[in-house]
């Protein structure tokens, strides 16, 4: 029975509050995703554009990133940028530590992180697309702006929805280190309803069974996706 | 529309197509040692010569996958404009590379069609995209010629799910969809199984009936024979031969090209 009393909706219980964080989680992962898209791509780009400083420039932004430890970035982009706002508001003649927004800053570096990956799968992506066909749409007279819109992009995606999907559920587990700055995401929620009932176990447990709701989900979006985005390959075949 | 013509007697009589002096350097590689050509209106040229000789090359530069490094081109009198950038030629307007391309169909050795599409989203693409014409008219168009090259149970089909055959006439009509000026093939029929070569070749030879201008580069001598009337030999970077079929096939030509299809015969 008291089980049910602290995991429920009711004056005693934490269900609400593990909801709320299962939804903060999320809410940092897709922004991360998001961000990571963006830097992802431009990152790629740099990488595949033949210039030799661009693709210096990338390929230590793929480097650095995937190679330091999260918790590192996150701890540099939430201390030393709330340093920096601090420093900037006494300049101003704020007396006192000013902090980033956690939510801000811990998206911030998981998108970052998780654009460092993305930027790898965009590139592999490009990498399928066979030449010939950028060709044949050279030949039929396409500028470029039209050839990346009509077919660049969508095969770019298509081949990138596996890779996405991986890094989507890195990011999403990523975002538990989060919790160091005091976002209530999923982990620190857990984390405080452990500390304050006593109930270690349960609230472990229990925040670990909402990761795997969250990831088991996604999962099945990615699957649906990429089933859909195959549907033109050869292996679909009789399923088409 | 002219772009500013040089005063030049090939302009002035509006060929199809006319090639003045092309010249391609890979590196230190010669492909291309100087070739002229001039097709009239609905002439079928066909382009031959060994692996090596520069005749894909040769098509590719006429449509600007490859940029000459010297040498004029015209399509339908309208002049390339070209500018002289680190001793070698450089389009001067993509805006133009772009027009010429659209006016010359291209069909491919490895087809090209673009995967993610179905075979009729691939003919419909240039026509909506490039030309910018009203969608349902491009849909009716490329149903007849789907209809044409006798794929018309396939327009939904994607091209991967087609017989490299099948693939080859979509791509053809893809072309055909941009209603070009010129058609350029380039080995059409070398990706194929043997027995799938026949229903390609036979939409080239009612092309050619029906008066399209074609310049193909192929290994198919019965075409080069039966279908073209010109034949053009390749060696080397440049021109060996050129005559009718009748004149080339006699017997009384080059050496070179007498040696070339005494091969062929085995």
């Amino acid at each position: 029975m008291w089980i049910i009393e602290v995991l429920g909706f009711g004056q005693q219980g934490w269900g609400g509050l593990l909801i709320a964080g299962a939804l903060m989680t999320l809410c940092v992962t897709i922004v991360a995703l998001l961000l990571g898209a963006v830097l992802g791509t431009m990152v790629a780009w740099a990488k595949l554009s033949g210039n030799r400083v661009l693709s210096a420039l990338g390929n230590t932004y793929t480097t650095v990133f995937r190679g330091v430890p999260e918790l590192l970035i996150i701890y540099l982009i939430y201390f030393g940028g709330s340093g920096a706002v601090t420093a900037i508001g006494r300049y101003l003649g704020y007396e006192g530590f000013l902090g980033l927004p956690s939510f801000a800053a811990g998206a911030l570096a998981v998108g970052i992180i998780s654009g460092a990956y993305q930027a790898e799968v965009y590139r592999g992506a490009f990498l399928a697309i066979p030449k010939g066909e950028l060709e044949a749409a050279e030949a039929i007279g396409m500028h470029r702006g039209l050839r990346f819109r009509r077919i660049i992009a969508p095969q770019v995606l298509r081949f990138a929805i596996p890779g996405i999907g991986n890094v989507w559920q890195l990011s999403l587990k990523d975002s538990a280190l989060v919790s160091v700055t005091g976002l209530a995401d999923l982990m620190r929620t857990s984390q405080v309803a452990a500390g304050s009932t006593r109930q270690y176990f349960l609230f472990f447990i229990a925040g670990g069974c909402l990761y795997l709701v969250l990831t088991s989900l996604s999962d099945r979006l990615f699957n649906r996706a990429e089933r859909r985005a195959n549907r033109s390959m050869p292996s679909s075949l009789g399923h088409a | 529309m002219v772009h500013e013509h040089s005063a030049d007697p090939a302009a002035a009589t509006v060929n199809r197509l006319s090639v003045r002096n092309i010249r391609k350097k890979f590196g230190s590689l010669e492909v291309l040692r100087g070739i002229s050509l001039e097709a009239h209106d609905g002439d079928v040229i066909s382009i031959l010569g060994s692996s090596g000789s520069g005749k894909s090359t040769f098509l590719r530069c006429i449509n600007l996958l490859e940029i000459a490094d010297e040498g004029e081109i015209w399509v339908d009198g309208e002049h390339i404009n070209m500018v002289r950038k680190h001793g070698r030629n450089v389009p001067a307007s993509s805006k133009q590379v772009d027009h010429i391309r659209a006016e010359l169909g291209m069909v491919f050795q490895s087809f090209n069609l673009w995967s993610h599409m179905t075979i009729l989203q691939n003919l419909i693409e240039g026509p909506v995209h490039v030309l910018k014409r009203p969608r349902a008219e491009c849909i009716a168009e490329a149903e007849a010629l789907l209809e044409k090259v006798g794929i018309a149970e396939k327009r939904h089909a994607y091209p991967a799910h087609l017989s490299g055959g099948q693939q080859q006439r979509a791509a053809i009509a893809r072309s055909l969809a941009m209603k070009p000026k010129v058609m350029l093939f380039d080995e059409p029929t070398s990706a194929l199984d043997p027995e799938l070569v026949g229903e390609v070749l036979r939409v080239m030879r009612s092309l050619a009936e029906e008066g399209m201008t074609m310049l193909v580069v192929t290994h198919e001598m019965n075409f080069a024979r039966d279908v073209s009337n010109r034949v053009v030999f390749m060696r080397e970077g440049l021109i060996d031969c050129d005559g009718s079929p009748a004149e080339m096939f006699s017997g009384a030509t080059s050496p070179a090209f007498r040696q070339f299809i005494g091969n062929f015969r085995g």
